[in-house]
């Protein structure tokens, strides 16, 4: 099997998974318990925010360990948005971002917030002068993602999040599920940050949201008062546990990673410039795991499954949106075409992967891909 | 620069008389000890000073950094060694200064020889080598009284040795010179900081912790070993005596008014520390008493408690601040551990209104009707006796394989 669909979910792990299955049949107590079992559950969790608060690398920053993405991302726009609405209403976000943060950003419009979608060019990055005419006084949060899932365009954070400090009082948030691990990031600019798990050789249903400590936030699940009211529900031991291994084996990887991803991404789209059927989407400077094509004769549908049948997983633009058969905002923001539009497909690779995997991915799609043409105009 | 050995001063040790070989010879085995998990140097002692020689320059920072908390030393000086000839003696002099001067520095170059049959007499080397290090290295100004730099050069038959770098040491006497002394060891601030103060004076600790489950957690028992292994830190290991006290608080709860039950529990744990120091042949008994802090530490209750022994109890910090004892808490790195929110021994069973001016009668006459001598006697045969080490960390191996 060729597996290229990460950006969607990657492989646990095997010592990940080893953590997890071993926290699960030893200390399942709850850490809330104030009995000696309890105490040892409790101390796990202790030793996993304190690595995952070392590894995420934002500075003086306080870990909630969540459920995984969507839910930090919900909990660090919506926990903000009403925390500090006596501040102004005012919102900014990117028109390339995840569902889980622009169907936020609606709701809260519906619910008198006043939302700016930042445009993006045909690399699928933001303006930063654009940014900056749109900040205001009332502007109480940002959020930019760091990678995009659909397009792997990087976003120029660092700038971006000087920028917001310097000009307003707003809070500077980044989903940055696509980007931990797989290139060098560098989150010290954020006030907020979302990591998925399962996205980095994690276990699923497992996230956390860094908060630049001082943060107050309006939580969003209200209960017993676990993570200090942050995130009520009882405390997830192993997942907690699993994420700060997995942290710490891909930040550990980074660099190999980085190195050997770019490589990959170097072979993929020098194969692509030379399939005559293929159109380029995602630009050079994209990060190096995510590369977006067009088979524009085709439509993607067509063309995952004529790999899968050869065992080879690649996905129509992303996971979340493609069952939905609706028309991707992402690529429709960075202004492709309809018709490269309707034939995108993602190849999305892990920090694990290897160069045997690319090269033979290159012969299937010779193999498979081109003979669908013959015939269509 | 390779720094090839280290110099060593004494400081007070060498005002002592007819002892100060066996003192040496512990502050000896002492740095031995500290230095045991790296490459074995060679010590030569002298009379006020000792040399170490290093036989692997690379772990000359390792070294260096672990003598700074060994008592007995006063200062030590980072030393390299260079060949006889006058012109590799100055180069190698202008490297060493540069590496430690800045703009305007007082400076001064004090030699030494042992072996007198060098060319050079003390004045002649004084002079060719200041000036030519006054010439290399800008900014130099000489000063003969007070200088910033001294540039020791001591001439020897086999190699020319120079330092220029003075480093703190911690002072005080080497542990184990002056005994062994047991130190009630609570688990709050001040008593880690008495015993290190008593370390500092040479002195050897065994730890007694009064262990009262289920009314203490086993949270707080980890916290006294954390502080244990914290003190260890200064000494190389500390011996932790735990003792099971539920037993003996629980009826002095049922037998003393209840206004008298602090004054009797602190009695209780001062005879079972004394049968632990007749066992461990330790000279006394240290405690983070500081006067007027709590109800047990007026000078009525201290007679009162006192009066179950004739055994010197030692308070360093009697006459301390809470802020002065806060303060070397943080120096010494146990402040963190001391914080830390679990009951100990002292907090519970505490009376609403206990007595600041107990008399020592009437807590004889409430005592007098339990035979405490058998409950002490169990607790002391009971007692768990841990040795710890630096670095202690309350989880195991197997808990890190999980992250």
């Amino acid at each position: 099997m060729i597996y290229l669909d990460n950006s969607a979910t990657t492989q646990p792990h095997p010592e990940v998974v080893s953590s997890y299955i071993k926290v699960n049949e030893q200390y399942y107590a709850n850490p809330s318990s104030i009995h000696t079992f309890g105490e040892k559950a409790s101390s796990l969790v202790n030793r996993a925010k304190e690595q995952c608060e070392e590894l995420t690398g934002m500075t003086d920053s306080r870990v909630i360990f969540t459920s995984g993405g969507t839910e930090s991302n919900n909990l660090a726009i919506k926990g903000t948005a009403y925390a500090r609405a006596d501040r102004g209403k005012h919102l900014i976000t990117t028109e390339i971002e995840h569902p889980s943060v622009l169907e936020v950003f609606k709701s809260l419009e519906r619910d008198g917030f006043d939302v700016t979608y930042l445009p993006v060019n045909r690399d699928g990055v933001i303006s930063l002068e654009n940014l900056k005419t749109q900040l205001r006084p009332d502007t109480i949060l940002v959020s930019i993602m760091y990678v995009n899932n659909e397009i792997g365009s990087i976003q120029p954070i660092n700038e971006a999040g000087e920028l917001i400090h310097s000009c307003s009082q707003a809070l500077f948030h980044s989903d940055a599920v696509q980007a931990f691990g797989k290139m060098k990031t560098d989150f010290r600019s954020l006030d907020l940050m979302t990591l998925s798990a399962h996205k980095f050789h994690g276990m699923k249903g497992s996230g956390l949201l860094a908060v630049k400590k001082g943060i107050q936030l309006a939580p969003e699940m209200l209960g017993g008062g676990q993570q200090e009211g942050d995130r009520s529900g009882t405390v997830n031991t192993p997942g907690a546990v699993a994420l700060a291994k997995a942290m710490r084996l891909t930040v550990e990887g980074q660099l190999t990673a980085g190195e050997n991803l770019k490589k990959y991404h170097i072979m993929l789209r020098d194969f692509f410039t030379h399939q005559p059927e293929v159109t380029l989407i995602s630009s050079e400077n994209a990060a190096p795991h995510i590369l977006s094509v067009s088979v524009p004769g085709l439509t993607g549908e067509v063309v995952v499954h004529a790999l899968a049948q050869k065992d080879v997983y690649i996905t129509t633009s992303s996971a979340c949106s493609s069952k939905l058969n609706k028309k991707s905002h992402v690529l429709t923001a960075c202004g492709v075409s309809d018709r490269s539009i309707r034939g995108a497909v993602r190849i999305s690779m892990s920090s694990l992967q290897s160069a045997e995997d690319i090269q033979k991915f290159m012969t299937h799609w010779q193999e498979v891909i081109p003979p669908l043409l013959k015939g269509v105009k | 620069m390779q720094i090839d050995r280290i110099l060593i001063r004494y400081g007070e040790i060498s005002t002592k008389g007819r002892n100060r070989n066996k003192f040496i010879k512990r502050l000896q085995q002492n740095i031995a000890d500290s230095c045991s998990d790296l490459t074995p140097f060679h010590i030569e002692s002298g009379r006020d000073r000792m040399h170490l020689e290093l036989n692997n320059p690379d772990e000359a920072d390792q070294v260096m950094d672990r003598l700074k908390i060994i008592f007995g030393i006063q200062s030590f000086s980072p030393v390299i060694k260079s060949d006889r000839d006058l012109d590799e003696v100055k180069r190698n002099a202008v490297d060493l200064v540069s590496s430690v001067v800045s703009e305007g520095t007082l400076f001064k170059v004090k030699a030494r020889r042992s072996d007198k049959t060098y060319p050079l007499d003390t004045n002649e080397l004084n002079y060719e080598i200041g000036s030519h290090v006054l010439r290399q290295v800008p900014g130099l100004k000489v000063e003969m009284k007070r200088p910033e730099v001294e540039l020791t050069v001591e001439v020897r038959s086999e190699a020319v040795y120079l330092s220029a770098q003075t480093i703190q040491g911690a002072g005080g006497m080497p542990i184990g010179s002056g005994n062994k002394a047991v130190l009630m060891l609570s688990g709050g601030l001040d008593s880690p900081v008495a015993g290190y103060q008593m370390m500092k004076r040479g002195v050897e600790l065994e730890a007694v912790h009064f262990f009262s489950p289920p009314f203490t957690s086993e949270k707080s028992k980890e916290k006294v070993k954390m502080l244990a292994s914290e003190l260890a830190g200064f000494s190389g290991s500390v011996k932790l005596h735990i003792v099971p006290f539920t037993d003996i608080q629980q009826t002095i709860h049922q037998q003393v008014p209840e206004n008298y039950t602090m004054t009797s529990t602190r009695r209780m744990m001062l005879r079972i520390a004394d049968e632990l120091k007749k066992k461990t042949n330790s000279k006394a008994i240290v405690t983070g008493e500081s006067l007027g802090q709590v109800a047990s530490q007026t000078l009525e209750s201290m007679e009162a408690i006192n009066a179950v022994t004739n055994t010197p109890v030692l308070r360093p910090l009697i006459s301390s601040d809470k802020t002065e004892i806060i303060d070397i808490a943080k120096e010494i790195g146990t402040y963190e551990t001391s914080i830390l929110p679990f009951e100990d021994c002292c907090t519970i069973f505490t009376p609403a209104a206990p007595k600041t001016r107990p008399k020592t009668e009437k807590v004889a006459f409430y005592e007098s009707f339990i035979d405490f001598d058998d409950m002490i006697q169990k607790a002391v045969d009971q007692t768990e006796v841990i040795t710890l080490k630096p670095g202690y960390n309350a989880e195991s191996e197997t808990d890190s394989a999980l992250f």
